[in-house]
Order: C-alpha cells, then structure tokens, then sequence
C-alpha cells in the first residue's frame, strides 16, 4: 500500500478516463494534463491506461510500504525523497519504507505521480478517475492506502525524457465552437485581441475568467458539451469546460479548445494569463 | 418517417455534431433515437464512439481525433437516409414513485399559492402528465423532462438553495426534474422520490433512455421508507411498461 501521511490540497486518482457513459450525463474525467502522463506511464512501460496520482497546487507525503519505480510528471514541485531531491520525468527506485515528501510548488499547477503497474485501486464504470458520486470519494484523505504491486526489479528500456509539458505556453489553439457564429465583430475582437486572466472559480470541472466580453441574449436548447468547450454566459462570462464539467449544457459553445490547449489550460492557477488563437 | 433537413458540423477534434429543427419536438427527437441506434448497430464502434443525444441534436464523440471530418460527414449524410433499416428501440414508460408529503415538498404550499390552485391540484396535475426524457446531462442521471402542463408553470426561486437533498423533485419555469444526487439548486421542491434513478453500483447504472417517458405516482410517507431500505440493498423493482411505437 501507498500510505498518505498528508493529503495535499486535492489529490486524486485518475486513468484517461470514464467513457461510455455521457449519455447518462456522467463526465469523462480522467488526466487533466494528459500528455505529460503519458510520457510518465512509457517510462514506466505500464500500460497507456496505468492510474497516476493527480496532485493539485500543494502536494502529499507518502509512505511506500512496498517496493517500486516511480516517475513525476507535470508542474514542478520541490520533491524529495527520504530527504535526497527528486527530478520529474525520470524512473526512480523506492524501497519499502521511503517517504516521498512534495514541498513548494514551482511551475505549474498539477503534478503526476505514476509508479510502476500503476494504481489498483477498484475500477468504477470502466476508470479508476475519482469523481463523487460515481466513486465513493471525490479526493484523497489524510490516512488512505492506495493498492499497487511490488517491483523489485526493473530495467527501464528509457529511464529518462526530456519535459513535454507546456508549463510557459499561454496561447490556447481552438476551433470554431457551434455557436460561433452567433459572435459579432465586437465580441470577435474581445476574444482573441484580449487575453484572459484565470478567476477564483477554477477546478477539475471548469476554468472562469475574470475579464469579460459584451453580453448577449442567445438562447439554445441544450446540447452535449465536452472538455475543453468555450461556453459564453448571458452575462459576457466565459466558461471552460474540463473533465470533470457537465455532459450538456444550455450557454452557447463559441470555441471549443485543442487537446493540447486542454493540457496548457490545466497547468494554470488563479491569475494567470490565457489567450486564444483559431487554428 | 420523414427526412428531416439536418446539418453536420465538426466540433473540435473529436467530435461532430448533428442538427435537427431548432425546436422541441417528440418527432424530432424520436427521428435522432432512431439514427442513433442505427448508428450504433452498424457503423459506430462503441468502444471508440460516444453518442449524446439532446433535444434537436446529437453529438458524435470520437475517442480519438475524428482525421477526415469531410469524409466523415459525407458518410454520415448517406447513413441518414438508410436509419430505418435497423429496428426502433424499445421505448419505455417508467413509473418513478414520488413522497409528496410536507416533510420533503418543502415549497409545495408556497407554488399552489402562486398557481392560485390547492396542492391537491398540484399532485393531481404533476401525477396525471406523462414527461418525455429529451436529455440525460447537467448531473449524472438528470432527466430533462418535456410535456409539463401550462398549469404548473411557476419560475424558479429568486434565491437559490446552497443544498437541495437528493431525490428531490422540482418546477421551474416548463420544466421539471428530479435531483439524481445532494446539489445547489434553485428549483421549487414539491416531493421527493423515493428510488435511485442513477446507481453507479448497478449493471446499467441509469436504466432511463433519452426518448423514454416518465410518469409520477404519489405514495405515502411508509412506502417511501420502505423503497428506501429495497433500493439500499438493491431489491426495488422498477415499474415500466413497454409502449408501442
């Protein structure tokens, strides 16, 4: 078992997602900074699906009770293990007995942990992504064991990458939302000459912004939204849909942001800027 | 069935979604169930495909990135025409139970004064509609229900509540809905139903379809209860009946 000695602000599980279910409103979840995990779980040679550890702003202490492999991934975080710093995007060893202790927060926003077979925790309508209701727990506690299995020996094929993470990149690419044509030039003008500044409301369901665009009186039925969707309120407001956000909604959908983006976006915190570009 | 002008527009890298009329309407939306299933039987892999069905839409969701959209779109115009090849869907009424007592319809007193009716009334007309599930979104297992009388057309509160208790059945505006789970919600709260209509315990983990039909039946305090302790350990029997298409 994987013992969390500190939780951390919002630490969760999370594979590439729960899918199969949207039409029953259930949200994909899953990696919000999903290409950097990916690189995580080929060091690692788990399989691409392996579940990792998503660490938010401040980071857990853990206890492995067992033996195994490990690679950080994300933002970058002052890590230590027993005391002896550890670097992201590189296969370390643990013993059973370590402690692996996430200091300050660097770069970033979101930190990986993914070790070696990945975690075995109970898979929840086809993911092991924590989301409340569809797994008891919305977040990790102070005090929970997380299964894994024990690794004595690995020989990584690669036991380093070079960072794929997009930690300095503010330019989110998008496409043309269904409802973008509804913009006129003034609102056009707003959303790609400005740039955005993140809000207080920003979590795994979706990023607010503090600047707005002018208003509108739009009216759709709704319809399926996705991560990554621009959604434009009455009020001028924008909303950026993210994994866990709702499966439809009613605001019309103005861009509708790049895979890539959706990683960019998830690495951004509480006055950071953001600006779009169509492409 | 009559062919319906229906646009395709590609929505992001994965996605591609289909337009009907811009309106609500049981046609419309039984023309997207019948697509849909024909989608999934024969062309749509549902281990790469998502399909959400809404009101005048539906949207293609491809787990990976959707390459040739302009092929795709073609394909998917040339599908259209062949959608009643497949069988209709099974179309189901459920009859969801639902506590219309004081404990749980916390505004019913207050929405039969603004109705200018009794509460009687309330349930008589709320219990004797038969609603049409045009979406599944917003929570898990949140129904959006067409077909609400004129009659029970009240707006939603003015302020909002920061916690409406799962299983809560509301008004608002032409709709209403049951809360599939303890959420904000600025709703009128006329009763509560007393069966989980999202389980992510169970096989099928909301049995409700979008196209399907809801109706509301009153039970008492003590029934309530009891449904309870049977949905707890998994042993309540949802009442549908099988409507003919």
């Amino acid at each position: 078992m994987l013992k969390v000695l500190k939780s951390g602000l919002y630490t969760t599980l999370q594979d590439e997602g729960r899918f199969g279910y949207r039409d029953k409103g259930v949200p994909v979840s899953g990696i919000m900074d999903l290409d950097v995990v990916r690189n995580a779980n080929i060091l690692l040679e788990n399989e691409t699906n392996a579940a990792v550890l998503e660490i938010t702003m401040t980071g857990p202490t853990l206890l492995f009770e067992k033996a195994t492999y490990i690679v950080m991934a994300g933002a970058e975080f002052s890590v230590t293990l027993n005391n002896e710093p550890l670097s992201n995007n590189k296969v370390h060893k643990v013993k059973a007995g370590d402690i692996l202790s996430y200091g300050k927060l660097l770069k970033g926003f979101r930190g990986y942990l993914a070790l070696k077979g990945g975690f075995q925790s109970k898979v929840v309508l086809g993911s092991r992504s924590q989301y409340f209701p569809i797994t008891k727990k919305g977040f990790i506690k102070e005090n929970t064991e997380l299964p894994y299995e024990e690794c004595l020996d690995f020989e990584p094929k690669i036991s380093e990458l070079k960072s794929n993470s997009f930690l300095d990149e503010t330019v989110l690419m998008v496409s043309k939302g269904p409802e973008f044509k509804l913009l006129d030039d003034m609102q056009l003008e707003q959303l790609f000459i400005n740039s955005f500044t993140v809000a207080k409301e920003y979590n795994r369901m979706g990023y607010q912004f503090n600047e707005k665009i002018k208003e509108h009186d739009w009216s759709m039925l709704t319809s399926a939204t996705m991560p990554g969707t621009v959604q434009l309120t009455p009020s001028g407001k924008l909303i950026i849909l993210m994994k866990d956000g709702q499966t439809t909604g009613g605001y019309p959908r103005i861009l509708q942001l790049k895979d890539k983006a959706i990683s960019i976006l998830a690495q951004k915190k509480f006055g950071d800027a953001i600006s779009f570009k169509l492409g | 069935m009559k062919d319906y002008k229906i646009s395709i527009r590609s929505f992001g890298e994965h996605a591609v979604l289909v337009e009907w009329p811009n309106e609500v309407d049981e046609a419309i939306l039984e023309d997207i169930i019948q697509f849909k299933s024909y989608l999934k039987k024969n062309r749509l892999d549902p281990e790469e495909w998502e399909m959400v069905p809404a009101y005048n839409s539906l949207t293609l969701i491809d787990k990976n990135r959707i390459i040739d959209y302009q092929g795709f779109k073609k394909e998917l115009k040339t599908w259209y025409k062949d959608r009643e090849t497949v069988k209709k869907r099974d179309v189901f009424l459920w009859r969801l139970p639902v506590c219309y007592d004081s404990d749980f319809a916390i505004d019913i007193e207050d929405v039969a004064k603004k109705l200018g009716i009794t509460v009687e009334n309330v349930i008589a007309l709320h219990t004797s509609s038969i609603f049409t599930v045009y979406g599944i979104g917003f929570l898990p297992g949140f129904m959006y229900l067409g077909g609400l009388p004129k009659e029970l057309e009240v707006p939603r509160r003015s302020e909002p509540r920061q916690k409406v208790d799962k299983g809560s059945v509301g008004l608002a505006g032409k709709q209403t809905g049951i809360y599939p789970q303890e959420s904000p919600g600025g709703w009128n709260i006329i009763g509560n139903c007393s069966v989980p209509i999202f389980d992510a315990e169970r096989e099928e983990p909301c049995f409700v379809d979008v196209g399907d039909k809801i109706q509301f039946y009153p039970i008492t305090r003590a029934e309530y209860d009891l449904h309870k302790i049977q949905g707890e350990v998994g042993i309540y029997q949802f009442e549908k009946v099988k409507l003919d298409a």
